[in-house]
């Protein structure tokens, strides 16, 4: 039982190491598939869309924990 | 030359990544059998190796099974977690945030930790050194595993991924052969933070793809997501830099 929970803590630890940004990042892409499927105005825009929210989210993160950390040292 | 472009890119991110896995996995192994003997280590070693080998074996063909555009996007959405997870450890490292990865540091570390645990005399196998071994390869191993899965199967490239791998595998036991410490001088947080940057890319293609949304330049974007990363990265570091330095005033 130990091996098994040890073995799904790893696999989850793969993708999840600071949860509000793993959870932005999934948010962000359900939001983008769903709204990419219904609005077809976006056209060529959608796929840099994409990708810029992906790198809003990773500029916003690294700037909130190098505060959070530093400010806990 | 497109299927070149991603044959290429698939080799570099599970090389790249396997060589930063398997030198840790190594300096847990040296540690080991410096100081519990070889024998164990070497088994375990063995052991997680197969295991890791049995994973792909599964995993791949059962992947083959899934349709393109669905396994794209899950693929996708996994690396995507896992590229820019790596991404944010290596610019917070960068910017001096948390500490360097230091394999001399681990490798003392888990030699004082072994050699306090008095071996059993009862077996020729000790069950310690040969745990300790195992669940290092495979657990390192098991973020190969992910990668050369995902880079391979959402783009048909299982063999140059697997390949790819293989290779940085042999490179670190040749090397740790040679040199028999931990190899502290493989640049190993520039190679995480390259591996973020190609996985992360990957990433956002695959999902693209797996959508039609259709990128500029087809297959060939992928070397301009690449960049579009690295830049975007090291923006992010200066950024963190001038954070840590208001909170610290």
């Amino acid at each position: 039982m130990n091996a098994i929970v040890t073995a799904i803590k790893e696999v989850y630890g793969l993708f999840v190491e600071d949860g509000s940004y793993a959870a932005g990042i999934l948010i962000w892409l359900v939001f983008a598939i769903v709204v990419f499927a219904h609005v077809q105005r976006l056209g060529g825009f959608r796929a840099p869309i994409l990708l810029a929210g992906l790198l809003a989210l990773l500029v916003e993160n690294v700037v909130r924990s190098a505060r959070r950390l530093k400010a806990n040292n | 030359m497109f299927a070149w472009a991603h044959a290429g890119t698939a080799f570099t991110a599970s090389f790249l990544a396997s060589l930063v896995e398997f030198v840790e996995a190594l300096t847990i192994v040296l540690a080991v059998g410096s100081v519990r003997g070889w024998r164990s280590a070497f088994i375990g070693t063995g052991l997680g190796a197969l295991f890791l080998a049995a994973l792909v074996l599964f995993f791949d063909p059962a992947l083959q099974r899934v349709p393109i555009g669905t396994l794209q996007v899950v693929i996708g959405i996994l690396l995507l977690l896992f590229g820019m997870r790596w991404l944010r450890k290596a610019i917070l490292r960068y910017a001096g945030v948390i500490g360097m990865h230091d394999e001399a540091a681990i490798y003392e570390k888990q030699t004082s930790k072994l050699a306090e645990v008095i071996p059993s005399r009862r077996t020729a196998i000790d069950k310690i050194a040969l745990a300790t071994s195992f669940k290092a390869v495979t657990i390192e191993g098991l973020e190969v595993v992910f990668i050369v899965i995902a880079t391979g199967a959402a783009g048909r490239n299982i063999v140059p991924a697997v390949a790819g791998a293989a290779l940085a595998g042999c490179l670190v036991i040749l090397l740790g052969i040679a040199v028999h410490r931990p190899l502290t001088q493989v640049p190993e947080n520039t190679l995480k933070f390259a591996v973020g940057i190609i996985l992360s890319a990957f990433g956002v293609f695959w999902v693209g793809e797996g959508l039609h949304l259709g990128w500029p330049g087809s297959d060939l974007s992928l070397i301009g997501l690449a960049v579009v990363f690295l830049l975007v990265s090291l923006l992010a570091v200066r950024l963190a830099r001038m954070s840590v330095r208001q909170t610290a005033l």
